[in-house]
């Protein structure tokens, strides 16, 4: 935690010197992992793992469940810390310009809010304190709903919302969250086909317009149609393309 | 007629003072129970009310004067050791709770045993676990830590009511972009134990859980919103206490029980209208 940062702070001194230096190059790495190590208890489900992720990249992480994909997801968000080694944010990346689709818990499977207050909820850790939501949150709010056609159900209670519905209210919530890094873990778990494109297209085009995209996914063919790498945690082969 | 018995007794002083501690402390301990409730910590009220006990036999045996300077303290370490740790303790959440909570229970009831300083063990003991009568004899200094206090955990509430709803719906997400969840898990842990002293004076150290948990889950029962299951219990807990407080003045009746009867009453009337709503 503390390096990460004092990485930060000097980042952040280096920008004020040379402001030229923050133009994006294809490879200004935004996250690096070095001898990575992380796991549960005894278990180590990912080992000496050192990788850059570039801005701009969409990376697909693959592999059999218990493989450590979804480990190494959390290690990226922060909710997990190394066991050695470290993972360092760069090139000025903030934990709050991250967004992040995690895994559907039971506590949410019959929890009482509107979609809409779990949405803006994705605001709050932009600001120290916010007690009150912008209009400005409101409509970003509201284009992330559009996105993943969750606007109708704004009103609705998040618990009676069918499995994909719920998977879209917490991608459109991952969304007003993301500013320059988007983490997604398994995103279409419990879609539809119809549901299962619009995802990917919203995240595609997301990726186009120059979101840096990591996905842990089952769904091996779609993740070699849009992604640019693929982390294979079956092999622990890493292909570039 | 009770409304004049009612009249005759709202003169005296004390029976003024058990109202305005009994809606702060029950105003304050609904708008934490939903969130407790939902992060599955029902039972976090019921370890740390023992735990206070357990400081007020010590406060007792120490014979401090003002005993909050003990028990304060002492119940909000415990409930930062129970909801700080998390995921990472050695002994998972409702275990810790289930050994903290009979834990000082039993130590609390020795204490009082061995060094007892009044004639009537027994009567002390179960005056502080069902709150019989304490809320009646509410010195006025009392009364005034108990409005500060609760000032303080509203003010709060209101303040951080999004960063409590944003880490109760999803601790990691909130983590992962950004929002101090250790800071807020903390401010959330020290509101709770605050508030579990508050309302041993009012329901007593066995009950308290009750003021936690019953009028969050009558509000889920039938709202749909966050915002409206927080607003709708902190009502059905405020008119739960009232109606119970008058209740215990105008019969006769323990008060501590009589606002936990009245809780559960309540909870029976939203459960009835959730399954006639979903008919319709």
């Amino acid at each position: 935690m503390s390096k990460e940062k004092i990485q930060k702070k000097n980042l952040g001194q280096n920008s004020q010197r040379e402001p030229q230096a923050t133009e994006l190059t294809a490879h200004t790495p935004l996250l690096k992992c070095r001898q990575l190590t992380l796991g549960y208890g005894s278990k180590d489900l990912v080992r000496d793992l050192d990788y850059d992720i570039n801005e701009g990249d969409y990376l697909c992480i693959v592999g059999h469940n218990g493989s450590g994909k979804t480990t190494l997801l959390k290690g990226i968000a922060g909710l997990l810390s190394p066991k050695s080694g470290s993972i360092e944010l760069c090139g000025g990346l903030n934990r709050n310009q991250i967004g992040y689709l995690p895994q559907m818990t039971v506590v949410q499977k019959d929890f009482p809010a509107s979609v809409e207050e779990i949405v803006l909820s994705a605001f709050q850790g932009k600001h120290r304190l916010l007690p009150f939501y912008k209009s400005a949150h409101r409509e970003r709010a509201m284009e992330c709903m559009a996105l993943t056609r969750t606007e109708s159900l704004r009103k609705s209670c998040f618990r009676e919302l069918s499995g994909g519905q719920k998977q879209r209210v917490l991608l459109a919530r991952a969304l007003c969250a993301a500013e320059r890094l988007l983490l997604l873990d398994e995103p279409v778990t419990g879609l539809d086909p119809e549901s299962t494109g619009t995802m990917y297209h919203v995240i595609e085009d997301l990726h186009q317009k120059g979101m840096t995209v990591v996905m842990v996914t089952h769904d091996v063919d779609t993740a070699l149609d849009d992604a640019t790498r693929v982390m294979d945690f079956n092999k622990i082969s890493i292909k570039e393309r | 007629m009770p409304i004049d018995k009612l009249l005759f007794y709202l003169d005296f002083p004390f029976v003024r003072y058990a109202i305005i501690v009994g809606v702060l402390v029950s105003l304050c301990s609904s708008l934490l129970g939903v969130t407790l409730v939902l992060k599955r910590y029902s039972y976090i009220g019921d370890g740390l009310s023992h735990v206070a006990f357990g400081a007020l036999a010590i406060a007792s045996v120490l014979k401090v004067t003002n005993n909050m300077l003990i028990i304060l303290p002492v119940t909000v370490a415990v409930a930062i050791l129970l909801l700080c740790t998390g995921k990472s303790a050695r002994i998972k959440g409702d275990a810790a709770v289930a050994m903290v909570s009979v834990g000082a229970l039993a130590i609390g009831y020795l204490l009082m045993n061995i060094f007892s300083t009044s004639a009537n063990i027994s009567g002390d003991v179960c005056t502080t676990l069902f709150g019989s009568t304490s809320i009646l004899t509410l010195k006025t200094e009392e009364v005034y830590l108990c409005v500060i206090l609760s000032a303080a955990v509203l003010a709060a509430f209101v303040l951080f009511y999004h960063k409590i709803f944003a880490i109760t719906f999803d601790e990691n997400f909130a983590r992962a972009t950004g929002v101090n969840t250790t800071l807020f898990n903390l401010l959330i842990a020290i509101i709770v134990a605050v508030i579990i002293v508050l309302a041993m004076n009012l329901v007593g150290a066995l009950l308290v859980s009750a003021l936690v948990v019953f009028p969050a889950l009558s509000a889920m029962r039938v709202f749909k919103s966050f915002f409206a299951v927080t607003v709708a219990a902190a009502i059905i807990s405020v008119v739960c206490s009232l109606v119970g407080i008058l209740v215990a003045i105008l019969a006769g009746t323990p008060v501590g029980s009589t606002i936990v009867a009245a809780d559960i009453v309540a909870f029976g009337g939203f459960y009835l209208l959730s399954l006639v709503s979903q008919n319709h």
